[in-house]
């Protein structure tokens, strides 16, 4: 297999770094080698957010850039097209349909991009809808949506050999013991969306 | 992959090479992106770790642990370093006794930093031995091979990591901690007293150990060549050998420096011998380039590579090898998401009255120079840790007149790292200049950290609080007052009035940062969209909880915090909390 390349983007306190984290541990599991790059610090305040994961055989650089990425994963409509020039031609795009105002559109100096998904759709990138707030809401749980969009990544690095029972023991060990049942109903969700 | 190996993050693999290399003394001062080190290191019951006042502090205390006798570690960002300088000049001549290593994380791309400067101009300007990993596995390895290089060679040992390696997880394998003799301490003043006679003898001594370094480094496993063609070689360190070995595979030879300073003459000749065309690929500064120029190599590097920011494969592979990015997507901008004051941050309301008021702002670093940001925009100057305060007084004593229309920023942590001495010298100096404490009980920006003001250690440990307001009154401000940053109106009428005393002042604005868990969450506040003039007074406060669409506000009761400034600035009334209306 060629080495993977999955970015994962959002606004800073979404839990964008979890995820990260929990698809990276799943496929040092799987056996291969992984780097998983993180922003902390002053990004990470409302900021956008990105984390990147690749495995493989062997893996150099930790980052993914433009043209690059196999999946992007994104927690929000903006980031999703902001990210999009990262995706390969053939790539994936899972996103989730929340949108969040950053601070130039909440103080009237600039507009929030209309119509995300339709205008992605139309350049032919293969693109992947979920509403993950709705099911962190509908499981009780506001901090699941990260867990959700795993869920939502879970069939289509299953070839890779990083299985759901990999994914879901990464997550069970990532966890605090009381938040797991409604992240794992999360996670099967968004599965079965 | 072997079993006991672990995904960590370059800091934690630091922390790690800590534990094994029996390590037993660690403080530093928190700064991103190095701030995990320290963390980590905590969690070892072996270890003794600490938050230290300042990075000066902190590795003057750590060379005080070495020369005891006792493994000692330092960890900070790269301006930290220059915090902590005047130690490392005069560490290099009196030596260590147990190894000391500090490690120094350089940010390129300024993630979160203030400059972009490379570090590895401190280990040639102090003449210290200096390593630079490329991964977490080598972050571990290199952490416990920069303690056997200290004690080798008696020498501070610096470790550089940029935001990259510090902040990549990759697989680290594990070892035991190792079992080191804690060798004695014995008086020796012409090593340790470092007056004009004795260091003129340790002088000599550092330039001998500079080129027995040098030795060391010629054969060294820290420095390796991997020979695949001899058309093109590249020498690189770090994360920059990474994206070169991305791009270029085994389609080049490699140099692959561990050590990057002192470098080794011999195998940059011979390396640079063995291929026709050499490529110097380093981020941030000249130095490994400059230095082959200076060994009569002909090479390239920043004729073809930026000097500025944080490098990637793609970058080299653009400059490199003429790759350009087709771009196909959808083809319009997507605003800017710059970081944020959080919802219910105490900040927020301090910067609408400054900004009310007109002030100039002498600024600090922290969470708070977001208050420079837009719809804030209340802030003059930021340059680093402490100069909100001795800016300001220079200031005040060069325009006398402009005093009470001007005002100084800083937080706590900042504050008890380098804000003391400059409040100092403004009772000294008779200055006439008024301090703006943003107490917000923990050191913020950096991911909630333990201070000297806070009550807990970096163990958790509970200990004494240095009270500001006493602190600030034994400095010699006569004038000092606390002021809850939530009661814009208060805050507002004290700060009036402080600036038109004739004599300075200290305000402290405390409230805890709204992240901490021990903070209680407010019922979250709503608009009445019948009450609501669409006036965007609301506005200004630049909460991300808010929003305005249809001429009306409106709040996102998931990020509102209750914390009911913008409630303050309604003049109709129209927005209340939830379980009032």
């Amino acid at each position: 297999m060629n080495s993977k390349s999955i970015m994962i983007v959002g606004v800073g306190g979404q839990g964008t770094l979890l995820a990260g984290r929990i698809i990276g541990n799943a496929a040092l599991a799987a056996g291969y080698d992984v780097k998983v790059s993180e922003v902390h610090g002053m990004s990470q305040r409302g900021g956008s957010v990105v984390t990147y994961v690749k495995y493989g055989e062997s893996i150099s650089s930790p980052v993914i850039c433009r043209g690059e990425a196999d999946i992007i994963l994104a927690f929000e409509q903006m980031e999703a097209l902001r990210w999009s020039p990262y995706l390969k031609n053939d790539g994936l795009l899972i996103t989730s349909n929340q949108m969040i105002n950053p601070m130039p559109v909440i103080t009237g100096a600039a507009h929030y991009n209309e119509n995300i998904i339709e205008k992605l759709t139309a350049t032919g990138i293969r693109i992947e809808t979920l509403d993950a707030a709705g099911i962190a809401q509908a499981v009780g749980n506001d901090k699941a949506s990260n867990i959700a969009i795993i869920g939502a990544l879970a069939g289509h690095i299953e070839n890779d050999g990083i299985t759901r029972e990999i994914l879901t023991d990464t997550i069970t060990a990532y966890l605090p013991q009381k938040h797991l049942k409604t992240n794992l109903e999360a996670f099967e969700m968004a599965q079965c969306r | 992959m072997e079993k006991n190996t672990k995904l960590m993050l370059g800091n934690e693999a630091v922390a790690r090479g800590l534990f094994e290399a029996g390590c037993g003394f660690v403080s530093s001062y928190p700064g991103t992106p190095s701030t995990e080190i320290t963390e980590f290191a905590a969690k070892y019951d072996e270890i003794y770790a600490e938050w230290a006042p300042n990075e000066k502090v902190s590795a003057e205390a750590a060379h005080g642990a070495a020369v005891a006798g006792v493994r000692a570690f330092c960890g900070m960002k790269h301006v930290g370093l220059n915090v902590a300088a005047d130690l490392f000049f005069t560490a290099a001549y009196t030596g260590v006794n147990a190894g000391f290593v500090a490690a120094v994380a350089d940010d390129p791309g300024m993630h979160s930093s203030q400059n972009e400067q490379d570090s590895r101009h401190y280990a040639r300007a102090a003449k210290l031995p200096m390593l630079e990993p490329a991964d977490s596995a080598e972050c571990k390895s290199y952490t416990v091979a920069a303690f056997e290089l200290s004690e080798q060679f008696d020498t501070p040992v610096l470790l550089r990591l940029t935001t990259r390696i510090a902040h990549s997880q990759s697989v680290t394998p594990l070892d035991e901690r190792k079992n080191i003799p804690k060798p004695e301490y014995v008086k020796d003043p012409a090593k340790y007293v470092m007056m004009p006679a004795n260091a003129r003898g340790r002088h000599d001594i550092v330039e001998d150990r500079l080129l027995n370094l040098k030795e060391y480094s010629e054969t060294c496993s820290l420095n390796y060549t991997e020979y695949n063609t001899a058309r093109i070689g590249i020498i690189s360190s770090g994360i920059a050998y990474q994206y070169a070995r991305e791009i270029f595979g085994k389609s080049v030879s490699y140099l692959k420096l561990g050590m990057v300073w002192p470098l080794p003459d011999k195998l940059l000749l011979e390396f640079a011998s063995k291929v026709e065309r050499v490529i110097v690929v380093e981020e941030l500064d000249d130095i490994i380039e400059s230095y082959c120029r200076s060994l009569g190599i002909k090479c390239e590097g920043k004729n073809l590579l930026p000097l500025t920011g944080e490098y990637s494969q793609e970058i080299l592979a653009e400059r490199l090898k003429g790759r350009k990015y087709e771009f196909k997507g959808v083809n319009e901008p997507v605003p800017p998401r710059p970081p944020v004051l959080c919802p219910g941050c105490p900040h927020r309301g301090i910067f609408y009255v400054l900004r009310k008021l007109k002030l100039f702002v002498s600024g600090d670093i922290g969470c708070y120079t977001l208050g420079a940001l837009p719809p804030l925009l209340a802030m003059d100057t930021t340059l680093c840790m402490g100069a909100s305060v001795s800016g300001l007084h220079g200031k005040v004593k060069a325009i006398p007149q402009e005093a009470s229309s001007s005002i100084a920023v800083i937080g706590d942590s900042t504050f008890i790292h380098s804000g003391l001495t400059g409040l100092a010298g403004i009772a000294y100096n008779r200055s006439n200049a008024n301090i703006l404490i943003l107490d917000n009980s923990i050191t913020g920006m950096t991911g909630h950290q333990h201070n000297p003001t806070t009550g807990y250690t970096l163990k958790g440990e509970e200990t004494r609080i240095i009270e500001l307001e006493s602190l600030c009154r034994a400095l010699g401000i006569d004038s000092v007052s606390v002021v809850d940053p939530y009661d814009i109106a208060q805050c507002e009428s004290v700060i009036k009035a402080e600036l038109a005393k004739d004599c300075p002042s200290v305000i402290i604005a405390r409230r805890p940062c709204v992240l901490l868990k021990s903070v209680k969450k407010e019922n979250p506040y709503k608009t009445d969209p019948a009450h609501c003039k669409g006036c965007k007074a609301c506005m200004a406060a630049g909460c991300p909880a808010l929003s305005f669409g249809d001429k009306k506000a409106a709040i996102d009761s998931v990020l509102c915090t209750g914390c009911g400034i913008c409630a303050r600035l309604c003049k109709f009334g129209a927005i209340t909390k939830k379980d009032q209306l």
